[in-house]
């Protein structure tokens, strides 16, 4: 196949639970897909199963969950969980964005999750990080 | 994983290997080709049901309402969902999973955003693809939606067994319908946010637009005609149709599910109508002659390609095609010499 026919990276911006705060999962959801990339964009106040769903049914490189209503440490390791039991944990990677205290970043990444941007996180740091990192398949 | 594997988990139920399966499918991976080789012969189970229908018309509520009382009725769906892709970055936002919130974590209900991958091409063959992996699957309904814009999307419906095309009420005059060409394409006609204004005028517009296709040639069953012959041409009309199809018109407020379960009923008299007549057959034949023509006029394209790039690439051709030294059509004898000459030899030795 020719070069110009290299996929897209595919990312699911996620955003879980409780938490009406959409704004930045939008920002995001637009800079992706500036760069280049194909974004699916979850809508607000989804299950961490349905985050699950999406993820693996879309097959997705990046799976970045959108979160600032402080339930993260519950959320987010729920839905690592259940990803592992579809085998589709290991070949995705998972990104953190949102309010996460640095007491929560260790317990966070040890669940599985591979890097978190926090506030002020510029946007090409963020879509050079993904590019970098995106798993080989 | 590797491509037996693959095949394997996917038959298998695995949701993973269908995932995976359709990637490798939309990034054309080597080795897709025999990845749908190989699922072909598990197919033909599944009813595929083509959505399209402009921006806004409800296309990815009304399919998650139908996916909804599919499931009820103890049946699985699989869905392709088409977006459009930015043409500068190839970037895309996939929207349509939104809408899905009547199957949420029903892991049955496979639903999968496709972009259209601008100048890519090959759009209507990777659907085609997806669909052979969700039939191979197992699934009972397939639905593939998408914006009802251009000859690609048109393609892309003609690889469903029933084409649905959404109405919004108020979509203009009778002419834009005409214009965008849906007629052709719709067995049925739903005429979605049917509680808006205007839905009244646009089932009707709709119905004297069918009916005026049905009448055929104005002047047999025309305005104009004298009353006997109308009535005559119409009862004629009648009989010679009787095992035709004609456009369903079919009002819903997706939404709210109003109108779901008739829209499935007239799905479902669609099938029975393409079972009885025989027009399933006949549509496969015609979409299986349409692909192996596309797949061949790809991979010649690509060995000519190669064949090109071989002997000093295009722009050779081109200078001594400017500098009329030869012309495009010469170029193009002098290029597929070589084939010929292969082919001839291959008949001269049978």
């Amino acid at each position: 196949m020719s070069a110009e026919e290299k996929q897209a990276l595919r990312c699911l911006v996620a955003k879980v639970g409780l938490d009406g705060h959409d704004r930045g999962a939008h920002v995001i959801s637009r800079a992706l897909r500036d760069a280049g990339f194909e974004v699916i964009y979850s809508g607000l106040h989804r299950a961490p199963e349905e985050i699950v769903q999406a993820t693996v049914q879309e097959d997705v490189d990046v799976l970045g969950i959108s979160i600032l209503s402080g339930a993260h440490n519950t959320l987010v390791p729920e839905i690592l969980e259940e990803l592992e039991e579809y085998d589709a944990l290991a070949d995705t990677l998972v990104v953190v964005g949102g309010i996460i205290p640095d007491e929560d970043e260790t317990a966070l990444r040890e669940a599985g999750v591979n890097e978190i941007f926090g506030p002020g996180t510029s946007i090409d740091a963020m879509v050079e990080y993904i590019r970098e990192h995106a798993p080989e398949r | 994983m590797s491509d037996p594997e693959l095949v394997e988990q996917l038959l298998a139920g695995k949701h993973r290997a269908l995932a995976r399966a359709i990637t490798n499918i939309e990034d054309r991976e080597p080795g897709y080709r025999e990845l749908v080789s190989a699922l072909h012969r598990h197919t033909g189970g599944a009813d595929v049901i083509g959505v399209t229908g402009s921006p806004g018309s409800g296309k990815s509520t009304l399919v998650d309402k139908l996916a909804a009382t599919y499931r009820e009725r103890g049946l699985t769906v699989g869905v392709i969902a088409i977006d459009p892709s930015s043409p500068y970055t190839g970037g895309a936002v996939l929207g349509d999973r939104i809408r899905m919130g009547s199957n949420v974590g029903d892991m049955d209900v496979f639903f999968r955003s496709m972009s259209a991958r601008g100048s890519l091409g090959g759009l209507s063959t990777a659907t085609a693809d997806a669909v052979t992996a969700l039939d191979a699957f197992g699934k009972d309904k397939i639905l593939v939606e998408t914006v009802g814009a251009g000859q690609n999307e048109i393609d892309i419906v003609k690889t469903a067994d029933t084409v649905m095309v959404l109405v919004p009420p108020g979509s203009g005059d009778d002419v834009q319908m005409l214009k965008a060409g849906i007629l052709e394409i719709g067995d049925v006609f739903v005429v979605n946010k049917a509680d808006l204004e205007g839905a009244d005028r646009t089932v009707q517009e709709l119905r004297e637009m069918i009916e005026y296709q049905e009448g055929g040639i104005p002047g047999t069953a025309g305005h104009h005609g004298a009353v006997a012959s109308v009535k005559e041409s119409g009862d004629s009309q009648s009989d010679e149709t009787g095992e035709d199809w004609q456009a369903a018109i079919v009002e819903t407020v997706a939404k709210r599910g109003e109108g779901v379960e008739e829209l499935l009923e007239t799905l479902a008299e669609h099938r029975a109508y393409l079972d009885a007549s025989g027009r399933r057959e006949t549509q496969a034949r015609l979409r299986y002659a349409e692909k192996i023509r596309t797949l061949l006029r790809e991979d010649t394209n690509e060995l000519l390609a190669e064949e090109i790039e071989r002997r000093g690439g295009l722009d050779r051709f081109v200078d001594r095609v400017l500098a009329r030294e030869t012309d495009p059509y010469a170029v193009a004898d002098e290029l597929l010499e070589p084939v010929e000459a292969c082919l001839d030899g291959r008949r001269g030795r049978e």
